[in-house]
């Protein structure tokens, strides 16, 4: 991690944000150097110093840009491989509260709201169940379905057959990974 | 480009790269010396736990070490779907990867239809107009419609997800 990354123009422009800031983020979404003082290693390559490299992290954060820090798994090199999209077809009343308690989940990793595109997409509700076996997926999805009464709810399972590119909310293009 | 690797073996890694994994996905403390923080709360010293997350990355286990941002607001994303025939997947889905923005792509299996959406996406760009110019270019090189379904609004905002360590030895 010692070569200083081309400034990408993937990454998103916040109106009035200093370049600097930009180029942080740019750097931030390839990781953290794993040196003593990444903070300080960061600073250096966007042109900042290292306290204010860390108060822009701190302010991300709070206003929830940066939704996490830590260690950012590959869960199928761990054989974590079944991968299952569950979608569901919710009335429009009630998609919020749904969704609520299925994010509540441990299960389940994601969970999102997106547009019906009728006639041939009438899911509005989507939810990530990751295992690593189809079974046990299937099983915890039917515990799901029980646990929150959802049997009356059309949904369908999408499992995941070949990652062409599984790459983690990046916005600056992948290099060599 | 392939993200599938070789199988790695959940009995390669130790209790204290265990430990790091399961006690870390978040919370990395901003301070200025964070991996001595991380060190000293699991008994171990800075060194050390640099050299594990080195090791780490360079097995594939984790992708970086980092902030995960959130797409809708540090950007244009969105997910999109195509239904292409099996047989010619692979060269759909190379076009799919060959165009500016798409951070992740899977081929999806509907076991209750044959022919249905199997290739799924997600575009990103740095604004909308961008991320329409984006889709609108991918889905003429395609020839096929596109499912554009953007997130009308998230329920889960963390992408941790606890390692079932037992379940994966007995693989």
């Amino acid at each position: 991690m010692s070569t200083v990354t081309p400034l990408s123009l993937d990454t998103a422009r916040a109106p009035g944000e200093p370049d600097a800031h930009r180029r942080l983020r740019a750097l931030l979404e390839q990781g953290l150097p794993l040196t003593p003082r990444p903070w300080q290693a960061l600073a250096e390559q966007a042109g900042m110093a290292e306290e204010e490299v860390m108060a822009c992290v701190r302010r991300w954060q709070a206003e929830g840009l940066i939704k996490r820090l830590g260690l950012v798994v590959r869960h199928r090199r761990l054989g974590i491989q079944a991968n299952a999209m569950v979608v569901w077809d919710v009335p429009d009343e009630g998609v919020a509260l749904v969704g609520r308690r299925l994010a509540r989940e441990t299960a389940v990793t994601l969970c999102y709201r997106r547009p019906r595109r009728l006639p041939d997409w009438p899911y509005n509700l989507f939810c990530m169940i990751h295992g690593t076996r189809r079974e046990r997926v299937l099983a915890e999805l039917a515990a799901i379905v029980e646990r929150l009464g959802l049997d009356d709810l059309q949904h369908r399972v999408l499992f995941s057959t070949h990652a062409y590119r599984q790459c983690g909310g990046r916005y600056v293009r992948e290099g060599a990974a | 480009m392939h993200c599938r690797a070789p199988y790695f073996q959940a009995q390669d890694l130790d209790a204290l790269d265990r430990r790091l994994i399961d006690s870390y996905q978040r919370g990395l403390p901003v301070r200025t010396r964070p991996f001595h923080t991380v060190a000293e709360r699991l008994g171990t010293s800075e060194a050390e736990v640099i050299a594990r997350l080195e090791r780490l990355q360079s097995l594939g286990v984790l992708s970086r070490v980092g902030p995960v941002f959130d797409h809708s607001r540090a950007g244009a994303s969105l997910l999109a779907a195509v239904a292409v025939p099996e047989a010619e997947r692979d060269a759909f889905a190379e076009l799919i990867n060959a165009a500016p923005g798409v951070n992740h792509n899977y081929a999806r299996e509907d076991q209750a239809r044959e022919h249905g959406y199997n290739l799924w996406f997600v575009m990103t760009a740095p604004d909308a107009p961008e991320l329409e110019a984006r889709l609108g270019a991918l889905e003429a090189r395609l020839g096929v419609p596109l499912l554009r379904l953007p997130m009308l609004e998230g329920f889960h905002i963390d992408l941790s997800f606890p390692i079932p360590w037992a379940e994966l030895e007995r693989i």
